[in-house]
């Protein structure tokens, strides 16, 4: 346990310029599936692997790949999806910045197996540091032949270019992400069509999340089959996992899929345990709009089991008791942070983001972020709980694209798990709304009463 | 937005003239062609963040036809773009907009408590400007750096675990900074190329 894949080279002084990450065995396995492997041969190998969609609906890699429309006489488009966004993910980030060239690396034998010529890097425009890192790196990719026309040799020529977005959360949704790429606004397409047969420009497209395709040169160089040795079940290989909240040592980590929860959140090796000593309260395991769970349901699943940081494992029990592995967005609360607060909070994020297409997302995340600040702030009523469940359940599954669910879940998981705090702060208004608004400590007793 | 009292002033118009030199525009034919041909609407995000820089901070009615123009399309396309992102002003900021994460891993690891010092320290509340027009303080959500919580970007530049010592140094450099009659944006501030 404790293999890295993706992360295997950081860490090593300047790992971000062409000349150390080739000193590493960077580019070998670009060269080896230009020279050697066909496309189909290359598609294959990762369709072995097993790599799943790491942006977080875990789709996997190789068969989004085989949708592609191939007998179209348009050109093709790969769009890498940089446009990291969900509240608990920083992972795409530290990738990009530390090891642009796996990133490209990873690009250039995804284009290749696709027979794509021309990639956008869709990044959020708040990420503008790394624009400059990104570049830096295609330049150098292109000045030692590994860009540009007739690539090593093979036939194969390709572009990257590095396109900013400009600070919207909905453009991390593939459809959206197009049509912001297109030069619109962000507003989710509805599908069918796929990207696949209609993308960008109305050819054929495959977007991808970053570490997704920062994998594709590990998994070339090592074969598909040695990576999907790594880890457990349908969760092959290694996932990169970014924790943050109440936790020790915040921060990037790679896991192989497989290890418990627990590990996770206790070694040293990892989130190094709880702060301040306090109790694990509650994880939100990954990104803001995965189901929260409490501290024993993370741990354990309903049935006793361990639970491990797979997509299957974490997902056990559904709604009822289970969450998602999604992005990697690690977020771990302690016995000091108020339930409400961080609901609401979540909950104002995405009527902030909902682009307000669709009528049960652009109300309903409005009227959910209004309940919970008046419950939060001591105006609450007793029948305000059943009112969120109800408005949540007429968002999920009737929106054109997930945000909608997404904004749903954490408060329907909230009040399934933690409905006694809901309840303390509609009986308790004076002391809710004596509490100075912003000071944690002052929660942190109050929730600590709550128990 | 719970509370938040959001105002869009759409559109402010200035009548003057607008126009960029030579180097801008060479830096956008250049951009243009990463597109395909007839394509060229796909670079209005990058040549709004160009513009907004160019314009000291905003976009006024002035610079979005002159974008349009620019990339051959209709005003409305670009307004329609730039009302929708989050990034674009569409009124007259500071010179240093600070925008401090206000969402949940940030929040519950000292974000309110920036914030509120912010508040304190430069006496302005959430979206206002202070009145000397150096710093513009600004609530946003997730800026994508929860494990270096708590964060804020000055001008897009992070700034991240956040105390209030490294608040009282930044606001006194940016301060001098502006003092000394630096015009465009901050030391950390690189072009979008």
């Amino acid at each position: 346990m404790g293999r890295r894949v993706l992360l295997e080279h950081s860490g090593i002084p300047g790992i971000a310029t062409y000349d150390v990450f080739r000193a590493h065995g960077g580019y070998k396995a670009a060269e080896r599936a230009l020279k050697e492997m066909t496309p189909l041969d290359v598609t294959k190998e990762v369709t072995r692997s097993g790599l799943r969609g790491r942006g977080g609906a875990g789709f996997p890699t190789g068969l989004k790949w085989s949708f592609l429309d191939r007998k179209s006489s348009s050109p093709r488009y790969l769009v890498c999806n940089a446009d990291e966004s969900e509240p608990g993910t920083f992972k795409d980030r530290y990738l990009m910045e530390h090891l642009p060239h796996q990133l490209i690396e990873g690009l250039i034998i995804s284009g290749y197996a696709l027979g794509v010529n021309t990639c956008y890097i869709y990044i959020r425009g708040e990420f503008k540091y790394l624009i400059g890192i990104l570049e830096r790196a295609i330049a150098e990719a292109r000045q030692n032949g590994y860009l540009g026309d007739n690539i090593l040799g093979s036939g194969f020529s390709m572009e990257i270019f590095v396109h900013p977005g400009a600070g919207a959360y909905i453009c991390g949704e593939e459809t959206a992400l197009l049509e912001s790429l297109e030069g619109k606004r962000g507003l989710p397409r509805i599908k069918p069509p796929f990207p696949a047969y209609k993308g960008l420009y109305g050819c054929p497209t495959v977007v991808n999340n970053v570490e997704t395709l920062a994998a594709v040169g590990p998994i070339i160089r090592m074969g598909g089959e040695a990576y999907a040795s790594i880890g457990s079940g349908k969760s092959t290989g290694t996932k990169l996992m970014s924790a943050c909240g109440s936790i020790n040592k915040p921060g990037v980590y790679e896991i192989e899929m497989g290890i418990s929860v627990e590990e996770f959140i206790y070694s040293d090796k990892y989130c190094g345990g709880i702060r301040n000593n306090k109790k694990l309260k509650a994880v939100i395991p990954g990104g803001s709009s995965v189901p929260i769970l409490p501290a024993d349901l993370i741990l354990r699943t309903a049935r006793g089991q361990k639970r491990t940081l797979t997509y299957e494992s974490l997902a056990e029990g559904e709604f009822d008791s289970g969450t998602m592995l999604g992005s990697g967005g690690f977020i771990v609360y302690d016995e000091d942070v108020c339930i409400v607060r961080s609901t609401w909070n979540i909950s104002r994020f995405y009527h902030h983001e909902s682009c307000g297409q669709c009528s049960p997302c652009r109300e309903g995340t409005g009227w959910m972020d209004r309940v919970l600040y008046r419950i939060e702030h001591g105006e609450g009523r007793m029948q305000d709980i059943d009112l969120l469940l109800t408005v949540s359940k007429h968002i999920e599954g009737n929106t054109i694209c997930p945000l909608g669910d997404a904004a749903a879940w954490p408060v329907a998981s909230a009040i399934r798990h933690f409905r006694h705090e809901f309840e303390y702060h509609i009986e308790h208004p004076e002391e809710v709304r004596n509490i100075r608004h912003g000071n944690l400590a002052g929660l942190g007793e109050m929730a600590i009463r709550i128990k | 937005m719970s509370g938040n009292k959001v105002n869009h002033h759409l559109f402010i118009r200035e009548n003057k003239p607008v126009s960029f030199s030579e180097q801008t525009l060479d830096k956008i034919r250049q951009l243009v062609k990463r597109y395909p041909e007839g394509q060229q609407k796909s670079a209005v995000l990058p040549v709004l963040h160009i513009a907004q820089q160019e314009n000291g901070g905003y976009l006024s009615v002035d610079m979005m036809d002159y974008v349009a123009s620019l990339l051959e399309l209709k005003p409305i396309e670009v307004y329609e773009v730039a009302s929708f992102y989050s990034m674009f002003f569409l009124e007259k900021t500071g010179r240093y907009v600070i925008e401090v994460c206000q969402t949940a891993p940030c929040a519950f690891c000292g974000g309110d408590d920036l914030m509120e010092y912010l508040e304190e320290k430069l006496g302005v509340k959430n979206g206002e400007t202070t009145s000397d027009g150096l710093f513009t303080l600004r609530g946003v959500e997730c800026l994508g750096g929860c494990g270096n919580a708590p964060v804020m970007q000055v001008n897009t530049a992070f700034n991240e675990f956040m105390t209030k010592e490294k608040v009282d140094r930044l606001i006194h450099e940016l301060k001098e900074e502006a003092g000394k009659g630096l015009i465009s944006g901050t030391k950390w501030e690189e072009e979008f190329s």
